[in-house]
């Protein structure tokens, strides 16, 4: 079994196939796309592969230490920045041919006019434990 | 076998524990250990007399941990004598649970997650799930929060309000997973007020009773969130909801206000309405006034805005809302649903998609971007 991270972007991946804001779709299309998502959740749950997906919210702040006995420096949110990612889910799959299948079938959520989206997801396989057999 | 009891029970054994010399923290961990043992035995055997054999069980789990600490001698000359059945004081033994796992020096987390454990008798596991991280992390909570009340006198109550904040919390998080804390949260309250005549414990039972009364109404089978004014107000709970008028009324007439009493008078004058239309809210903006005079809160101006736009027409929502700071959370849902509201789509779909991106989650932000969504829909004709 691998793990991988699979990661939605608000922004840095190239654009989508049938890239139009959420908000200019048709209520239904929206439900749809909801619907789907919890669909595809509940397939790789049901398939023992799903381990766990997290939403963020757009705006973050980034921080770094000043030195001892100061508080830390923040700055941001950096409205240029190019990467922004909008969530993730975490995937334990056999292979990396069945990992790019279910981000395949996540991206092809349906989106405005009812289409897929064909958004681009990043996928990410996770570093492993050493294993125990070595030679 | 009866897990409502066995919770219920719990801060009880407890308190009797500690009262034949346990401290609070061994004596939490053995009743802990003895509600596991129930839990896995009862099933086959479960015992006529749940109390005494809680008590059994958790004073001989406490002896074993004691014994296993062979340098705590001093300790075991104490529990190896005859136990000295203490005075019936069950009532004051919970309820100083409830003020001593609700302690101010405890931080809101450790206070919530404590007293699920030892008065709501949850296990550590379900309290775990409840709240999505990890067994260890809320082990480790729990056990830094009973670090953190050593040495704190069980004989003292402090102040109330401590311990609402704390059942707010826990009412407030809803439920997830296997643990209804909802339910949980009216369970806990409930037992409180009636050990103690605090207007104000009364007021929390009230808002809770009502708000838990729409439960059924408040979201789709799909996840997807109604707002009040689309609920299907048959699917409300009427029994509940006649508990929570008749405590808020007894509440009332001891004419001692505070914002609980506030906030549920508001949510029984909702709960009155037989239709969105009927709600009286030239009286909804009225208990917000009372609201605001004694929270100063922003958010409750916020919602008084709303009720004020429900009641003077959309200008006024909107001339009290200009006076508010537009960084507040869900300033921008409400300036939409206000403008929509004023014939003005335009500015209401844009306010609907921008309240989406800064929603604090995602049944929330679906639900706006589903509002924007429809009005652009209907501005494209």
């Amino acid at each position: 079994m691998a793990k991988y991270l699979l990661l939605k972007h608000y922004r840095g991946a190239p654009a989508a196939v049938n890239d139009v804001p959420m908000e200019k779709w048709t209520p239904d299309e929206v439900t749809a796309h909801v619907q789907y998502m919890r669909d595809w959740a509940a397939r790789l749950e049901s398939t023992g592969e799903f381990i766990e997906g997290q939403a963020l919210a757009p705006d973050g702040t980034f921080v770094r230490s000043d030195g001892e006995g100061r508080p830390p420096v923040t700055d941001g949110p950096f409205a240029e920045t190019k990467d922004l990612i909008a969530g993730w889910m975490v995937i334990d799959v056999d292979s990396y041919e069945r990992a790019l299948e279910v981000a395949g079938e996540l991206s092809a959520a349906p989106g405005a006019g009812g289409k897929p989206i064909h958004e681009w997801l990043e996928l990410r396989p996770f570093l492993t434990e050493p294993s125990t057999i070595t030679e | 076998m009866d897990e409502a009891l066995l919770r219920s029970l719990t801060p009880t054994v407890i308190g009797i524990l500690v009262r034949r010399g346990a401290d609070f923290a061994a004596a939490e961990d053995a009743v802990q250990d003895a509600l596991v043992e129930a839990v896995r035995v009862w099933p086959d055997d479960q015992p006529r007399d749940a109390k005494g054999w809680l008590v059994a069980v958790a004073w001989r789990k406490f002896l074993d941990a004691t014994r296993a600490e062979s340098s705590r001698r001093r300790r075991e000359e104490l529990v190896e004598a005859e136990p000295v059945p203490g005075p019936c004081e069950t009532v004051d033994d919970t309820l100083r649970l409830y003020f001593l796992c609700a302690h101010p020096s405890l931080t809101p987390a450790s206070a919530v997650a404590l007293t699920l454990r030892a008065v709501g008798g949850l296990t550590t596991r379900q309290i775990a799930r409840a709240y999505l991280v990890p067994e260890a992390t809320m082990a480790q909570r729990i056990s830094r929060a009973k670090r953190t009340v050593t040495g704190v006198r069980l004989d003292q109550l402090g102040d109330v309000g401590t311990v609402l904040r704390v059942l707010y919390l826990v009412f407030n998080e809803g439920y997830s997973g296997d643990v209804d804390l909802a339910g949980e949260a009216i369970r806990l309250t409930r037992q409180l007020a009636a050990m103690t005549r605090d207007e104000e414990v009364a007021g929390l039972l009230a808002l809770m009773l009502l708000h838990h009364a729409r439960r059924a109404a408040r979201t789709r089978p799909d996840g997807s969130l109604v707002p009040l004014a689309e609920q299907d107000r048959g699917l409300w709970d009427t029994r509940l909801i006649a508990e929570g008028v008749d405590v808020l009324q007894a509440a009332l007439a001891r004419d001692r206000l505070g914002e609980f009493q506030a906030q549920a008078a508001i949510a029984a004058l909702h709960a009155d309405a037989q239709a969105a239309e009927e709600t009286d809210w030239v009286q909804i903006v009225e208990w917000y006034d009372e609201l605001v005079r004694l929270t100063g809160s922003p958010v409750v101006r916020l919602n008084r805005a709303v009720a004020v736009g429900e009641a003077d027409g959309p200008r006024a929502g909107l001339a009290a809302l200009d006076e508010l700071d537009p960084g507040l959370p869900r300033y921008a849902a409400v300036a939409a649903y206000l403008h929509e509201r004023d014939g003005d789509p335009v500015t209401a779909a844009r306010l609907y998609a921008e309240a989406a991106r800064s929603a604090p989650s995602l049944p929330e932000r679906n639900h706006l971007t589903r509002q924007a969504a429809r009005l652009n829909a209907l501005l494209r004709g």
